[in-house]
């Protein structure tokens, strides 16, 4: 029972959060609604059985990936969006498309799903099983973040040096 | 219920939150009910040592801090599957997978390394003037010949040339 | 126990912890004046109370009466929220730290900590990487200058030292197995060659991940000689110039309460929690744990003041250099060889 409860507000505040993050018209708001959807997840994944899947959506998603969100909008200087009045066709195509997209996702898994009820700790949730399945079945994926995570060291670099290089290239030719 | 103890392990981490946030909530609160407010021009301007403020605070950063915080996701990530083969490491050796083990992880942390190499090399490591931004270096090589110089020091056109950052 | 009892019970539990948080957090502040006064060749608090032992009540109180200023030019939501996340995430670690054995009365058993999870120490490395939001969030509200400056510095510092701390720990990882902070320091219980601890500092031989833990752990909390985001010299007060009465106070409590967490993590980790002698009768061998705990939290407290009072600062680039080309792979060569050792020795 309480579980459910403890479910569905967290269920509640996700979904919450990612209404305020397309309402709020100050980016950084956005952000911060955005951390409340990844905390209210990771809640969400606890509640699931998976603690390490949670620890690792807080450490990651919460605090690494929103910290680099929070830095580029306050390094942009980002002000307020300007409110454009939105064209009339997007609200009437766009709100019928969203429903209709969640009927046909929520109709795709409650139909394909066996309905089966798997208590906590049946499925691995355990640090330690994690780690079993991922150095033995998915070893090979593993292995290919590394090459991924390189690439993205390469490009962050990249990225970041370019306007220079392009100064450069004007002072020189 | 059979998830009972499980929801019961994690349910005093929620109760602590709330007190947290119970706590933090009640001394803004008190602060802003019991202290005094007795608002001047000079007191509600932004601090900038008793001067005016000069221009707005919103100025624009080296792109500096925006790379730290790339790179701190991406060797995150690193340390983040470091953690679950640190803790079966010793399951590994006990399977007799131990070498597996070790190498799975060696081969994983020399590619990343190989990254962490190159932003060295690359320059994305270093702060202060040796960053060589060309602003950078025509401000040293001013300072460093008086002022009078009107041809560039090969040498630090080298390292504004490097293409670092 | 029905699940009522359970709240209430974990309710009274994390109520006292944070109680006494809040205490160490007060007389914290009070011995580093006390520490620092006397190293400086002044005497430091001696004015209220007995050997000024009542200041920081006196603090607490004059905080709560100060004018508190919310100046025009703020972002008001976030600069209110600021200081109340900077606190809510330094206070929060603490509900899965154990600061000793079981304690029971007749047929009631419970740990001497709001909660044993798998998960431990992840939620406390996940809790320490939210707290990066407070300071920089406090930095960008403010919209002053110098908090700007001192918020992206400190958040900038906060990220780069937060990789080798999480690094540093992988040689503890792969010793105890677990990332259950009790398991941890059941891992290093008894000892060896007869007499020497099987502490992780001694046996494991992290040495060194513990340098590397402390440094970096002194730069997470913002501490001198890594104090630069509130360099009084260069930008006044840093992220909270703009900040008055409690919310300023908010930004200390969270300042030594990280701190605490950091010793509390450090005994934990390297110097096997709450082992010690064990004597007298059993409702005395039930508290002894919890007094040599404290009194390793109270070392690491009293090294970090005595660093305070030895070291200068560190200038900006060295300190990323440091962080980045020096502890960094220092942590990685320390996780390589920790492996190898475990896995070879037969």
């Amino acid at each position: 029972m309480l579980h459910l409860i403890l479910f569905s507000v967290f269920g509640l505040v996700c979904v919450g959060g990612a209404v305020n993050l397309l309402l709020q018209r100050h980016p950084i708001n956005s952000a911060l609604s955005l951390v409340v959807v990844m905390g209210a997840l990771a809640v969400e994944f606890l509640l699931l059985g998976a603690e390490f899947v949670a620890a690792i959506q807080v450490i990651v998603y919460a605090g690494a990936v929103m910290v680099l969100f929070v830095f580029v909008i306050m390094l942009l200087n980002a002000g307020e969006e300007e409110r454009t009045s939105g064209s009339r066709v997007a609200w009437l195509l766009g709100i019928p498309a969203v429903l209709a997209g969640m009927v046909i996702v929520c109709w795709a898994l409650l139909a394909r799903s066996n309905a089966g009820v798997a208590a906590i700790g049946a499925l691995p949730g355990h640090p330690a099983d994690i780690a079993q399945l991922l150095f033995h079945q998915f070893l090979l994926p593993f292995e290919v973040t590394s090459v991924l995570v390189l690439i993205a060291i390469m490009g962050a670099v990249v990225l970041a040096a370019r306007p220079e290089s392009v100064e450069r290239t004007k002072r020189e030719g | 219920m059979p998830d009972n103890d499980f929801v019961r392990s994690y349910l005093p981490l929620l109760i602590h939150f709330l007190l947290a946030g119970a706590l933090a909530g009640a001394l803004v609160l008190l602060s802003w009910l019991i202290g005094y407010r007795k608002p001047t021009r000079a007191k509600m301007s932004p601090y900038e040592c008793g001067m005016t403020p000069i221009g707005d605070a919103r100025a624009r950063f080296s792109v500096k801090f925006y790379m730290v915080a790339m790179l701190f996701i991406l060797f995150d990530v690193e340390a983040v599957f470091l953690y679950p083969w640190a803790i079966i490491l010793k399951d590994l050796k006990r399977m007799g997978q131990g070498l597996f083990g070790l190498s799975e992880m060696f081969v994983y942390i020399g590619i990343v390394l190989v990254g962490y190499w190159y932003i060295w090399k690359k320059g994305a490591l270093d702060w202060g003037l040796t960053i060589s931004s060309p602003q950078a270096a025509r401000i040293t090589r001013v300072t460093r010949s008086g002022g009078s110089s009107q041809e560039p020091e090969p040498e630090l056109v080298g390292v504004a040339g490097k293409g670092g950052l | 126990m029905n699940i009522t009892t359970f709240i209430i019970v974990s309710v009274i539990k994390t109520a006292l912890v944070l109680f006494v948080l809040l205490t160490a957090v007060a007389y914290t502040v009070w011995l580093e004046r006390k520490v620092v006064g006397h190293m400086q060749n002044r005497w430091g608090p001696t004015r209220v109370g007995p050997f000024g032992l009542l200041q920081p009540a006196a603090d607490g109180i004059k905080f709560l009466f100060k004018e508190d200023l919310t100046p025009p030019h703020v972002y008001k939501p976030l600069y209110i929220a600021a200081p109340m996340l900077a606190v809510i995430f330094a206070v929060t670690s603490i509900a899965v730290i154990p600061f000793g054995n079981w304690f029971s009365v007749g047929n009631f058993r419970t740990p001497f900590q709001i909660t044993d999870v798998n998960i431990g120490l992840l939620v406390v490395l996940g809790i320490t990487s939210l707290g990066v939001y407070g300071v920089a969030l406090s930095g960008w509200s403010s919209n002053s200058k110098y908090s700007l400056l001192g918020g992206l510095r400190a958040s900038a510092q906060m990220v780069s030292y937060e990789i080798a701390l999480g690094l540093s720990l992988v040689g503890v990882l792969i010793l105890a197995g677990t990332f259950s902070l009790r398991g941890i320091v059941e891992a290093q219980a008894g000892h060896f060659w007869g007499f020497i601890p099987n502490w992780f500092i001694f046996r494991g031989g992290q040495f060194v991940a513990f340098f590397i833990y402390l440094t970096a752990a002194y730069a997470e909390t913002n501490r001198i000689p890594f104090d630069l985001p509130e360099a009084e010299t260069e930008l006044v007060a840093g992220y909270h110039t703009e900040y008055s009465a409690m919310k300023f106070a908010m930004f200390f409590m969270a300042e030594y309460a990280n701190m605490i967490t950091v010793a509390c993590l450090a005994s934990l980790l390297f110097l096997g929690g709450w082992s010690g002698p064990l004597f007298g009768p059993s409702w005395l061998q039930q508290l002894l744990p919890l007094l040599w705990f404290f009194l390793r939290v109270f070392g690491f407290l009293f090294v970090y003041i005595w660093v305070r009072g030895t070291l200068p600062r560190f200038r900006y680039d060295q300190l990323m250099a440091f962080g980045w080309k020096f502890l960094l792979p220092l942590a990685i060569a320390n996780l390589v060889v920790t492996a190898l050792v475990v896995v070879l020795k037969p």
